[in-house]
């Protein structure tokens, strides 16, 4: 299994795909798809028992060893439910909307490399399903399909607290799809193709991880954002909308968004470990015997690092409180794209020095002292506190034209005789009149 | 018609055109969906499945890259940001079918059909008979290579004067929608400024007709005389005269 026969195709490129006989796809399909399930069921067990012991507890530990059956009996019991549907829901679209949070979640998977070429059964094929010279941006897409399954469930339900969820949840990932995108374009710069086995490829040397980690922990804290993770699971804020977009979902459909959510998890880690990670690569004391990244044994690396970052995930879910709404998308738009896209022009500044100056030194000290001006002026900020101070005299002003408001409700003036003026109603006073006398 | 067609595009293989007569089908049908649909969801979903038709017709077409941005931004940020804004202000109730307009029906028809034949037929001559070259040549270098290094040549200015006029409207309609708030009072700073004032203690709540309500403010009781019940039973001595002759509890 790992002679080095087939070393030569080692590392496996756009034209390494689509070679194969169909029975070979169709295996490979499969294969996929039955990877996700089982990675969606172990998470979840993973996760109740990770929080579990996070909170002192035990976690389920009761169907199969250790509970590892715990969630395949959940499913089963899911499907057999009753499957309630709300009077007002909209019911083309109410049906629809869970398979189309399920289907492009599955179908992103399609492009992930899971190791190198491999001889099955004769045939030297790519452990990856297929591959396209806009691999990441496919994966893009279909990530931004599967908002449509959580914004149509909201609304379609008919209801209050799902139609919150699901316009939070279009805005709050449509956000952070962007602050996403942003992160990976170093990653294109510096491997100057879009395919996910090329990225792999050009991670031979030095994984990304090292060489851009601000883009590393922007999409690390994008994909939380993207997969309504903790501590950014606003559209089902459980505390404020009962379910949001799901809380009209029962059944088989309510255990597709289940699905949906943790097949997510599985995919933006596949993506980090894809695009940052070395993807299917050894990490490096394992690496120094080429036989590692060879055959099968990929397998095993690639899995291992998409569950530290799964284990991530569920490690936040167990620390971080939710972030209040307007401070999410604060963080969003005015923390994560500006960083994001600074950082960019950063990289982009270093690979063209490195690609096309003959003195790249020069190009870095010119570039650094510009950057570190620019840095201090954004931190001194000069003119900062005279803004301040108009601003707030400004307020003062709104606030002393503002109408005032005694605060404290006086009784109606007592009327001279008591027939004739509203019932009397006299208080308690300071000075001790009589109590006070219901008519 | 099609044969012509079929015959005039060398590059189509049994899939393609497989997958044009499906996909295209659909496409058709949405988009009758989306001017016919009542409920304003509905024509904004018909919309999207009509735009995910087109990027599946541009994958085929040899454009992963443009099939890719037209799923990314149309059918993903544009529609969802439509359907955000539908769902928003509640468009709910269908449209009225009150004919405003006379014979505007039958004018819309006709119109259509006329548009219709504009488009398709000097489209269709021109097409016929021709063969599709350079295909290869445009995707020699790879299709993301390729229009990258046009948009950032031969169209870099046109490129940037479009993406700066998208910023424009973008920062302008932010300009006209925005008022500058000077930096709230934090919390911090309101409880110093409620300690430093007047009235330190929480202010009675709305309908409670009262000047008082400290602790020595006896209750009242159904009768309206104050109770000595209702008072903190740690009061010393002296207070509770004090209460006593102020209110003149006997109870």
């Amino acid at each position: 299994m790992l002679s080095g026969a087939y070393l030569a195709d080692d590392p496996p490129n756009l034209a390494s795909f689509g070679n194969e006989p169909f029975w070979l796809t169709l295996v490979k399909v499969v294969a996929v798809f039955i990877m996700l399930v089982v990675a969606v069921l172990l998470t979840v067990w993973a996760e109740r028992r990770v929080v579990a012991f996070m909170q002192q507890r035990l976690g389920p530990n009761r169907v199969g060893p250790f509970g590892l059956l715990q969630s395949l009996m959940d499913g089963i019991k899911l499907m057999l439910k009753e499957d309630l549907v709300p009077a007002a829901a909209d019911m083309p679209v109410y049906v629809l909307a869970p398979i189309i949070a399920a289907v492009p979640a599955l179908m992103a998977f399609s492009v992930i490399p899971f190791g190198p070429v491999v001889s099955i059964a004769g045939h030297k094929t790519p452990l990856q399903l297929t591959d396209l010279p806009i691999g990441i941006l496919f994966i893009l897409a279909m990530s931004s399909l599967g908002i449509y399954g959580v914004v149509l469930s909201g609304w379609s339900s008919g209801s209050t607290y799902p139609l919150l969820g699901g316009l939070r949840s279009a805005a709050q990932m449509i956000s952070y799809e962007v602050a996403m995108a942003i992160a990976i374009v170093p990653v294109f710069l510096y491997s100057a193709t879009l395919a996910t086995s090329g990225i792999v490829a050009s991670q031979t040397s030095h994984w990304y991880f090292w060489v851009l980690p601000v883009s590393f922990i922007l999409y690390g804290i994008a994909a939380v954002g993207e997969t309504n993770r903790a501590p950014f699971d606003l559209p089902e804020a459980e505390t404020e909308l009962v379910g949001g977009f799901h809380t009209e979902y029962s059944s088989i459909k309510f255990a597709f968004f289940f699905l949906a959510e943790y097949i997510n998890m599985v995919t933006v880690s596949a993506v980090a470990t894809t695009l940052f990670l070395g993807g299917w690569r050894a990490p490096w004391p394992i690496s120094l015997y080429s036989g590692f990244n060879e055959g099968w044994w990929p397998l095993l690396w690639f899995w291992g690092k998409v569950i530290i970052f799964l284990f991530v995930f569920i490690w936040l879910r167990g620390t971080m409180p939710r972030l209040r709404y307007d401070q999410f998308m604060r963080f969003g738009w005015k923390v994560m794209i500006p960083i994001g896209l600074l950082w960019l022009l950063g990289v982009a500044y270093v690979r063209t020095a490195q690609i096309h100056a003959s003195n790249p030194r020069a190009w870095y000290i010119v570039g650094g002292v510009v950057a570190a001006v620019l840095l201090i002026l954004f931190a001194v900020d000069p003119g900062h506190r005279k803004r301040q101070r108009a601003a707030e005299l400004e307020e003062q002003e709104r606030l002393a034209k503002a109408p005032t408001l005694d605060r404290i409700p006086w009784p109606p003036p007592e009327s001279g005789d008591g027939d004739s003026g509203p019932p009397t109603t006299r208080v308690i006073s300071a000075a001790g009149t009589a109590p006070r006398q219901e008519s | 018609m099609t044969t012509v067609l079929a015959q005039g595009i060398t590059h189509t293989t049994g899939w393609e055109s497989a997958i044009f007569y499906v996909l295209g089908t659909i496409a058709v049908l949405a988009a009758l969906g989306l001017v016919l649909a009542r409920s304003a969801i509905h024509c904004a979903l018909m919309l999207v499945v009509v735009q995910f038709c087109l990027a599946v017709f541009y994958f085929v077409q040899d454009a992963p890259f443009l099939g890719a941005v037209q799923i990314i931004v149309y059918a993903g940020a544009i529609m969802v940001l439509f359907l955000f804004v539908i769902m928003l202000i509640g468009i709910d109730s269908s449209d009225s079918l009150v004919e405003v307009l006379r014979g505007q029906r039958v004018a819309a028809v006709v119109l259509g059909f006329g548009f219709a034949g504009l488009i398709v037929f000097p489209t269709g001559s021109a097409i016929a008979g021709t063969t599709a070259v350079g295909l290869d040549s445009a995707n020699g270098v790879g299709n993301v290579q390729g229009i990258a290094r046009l948009l950032f040549t031969n169209y870099v200015f046109a490129f940037e004067i479009v993406s700066a006029l998208l910023i424009i409207a973008a920062v302008g309609a932010m300009v006209l929608g925005h008022r500058e708030r000077a930096p709230r009072p934090t919390q911090r700073e309101l409880s110093e400024q409620r300690i430093a004032g007047e009235h330190p203690s929480a202010w009675t709540g709305p309908g409670v007709y009262a000047d008082h309500d400290a602790v020595d403010s006896p209750a009242l009781l159904p009768d309206g005389s104050p109770t000595r019940a209702s008072l903190p039973e740690n009061m010393s001595q002296d207070d509770i005269i004090d209460v006593i002759e102020r209110v003149g509890i006997e109870k």
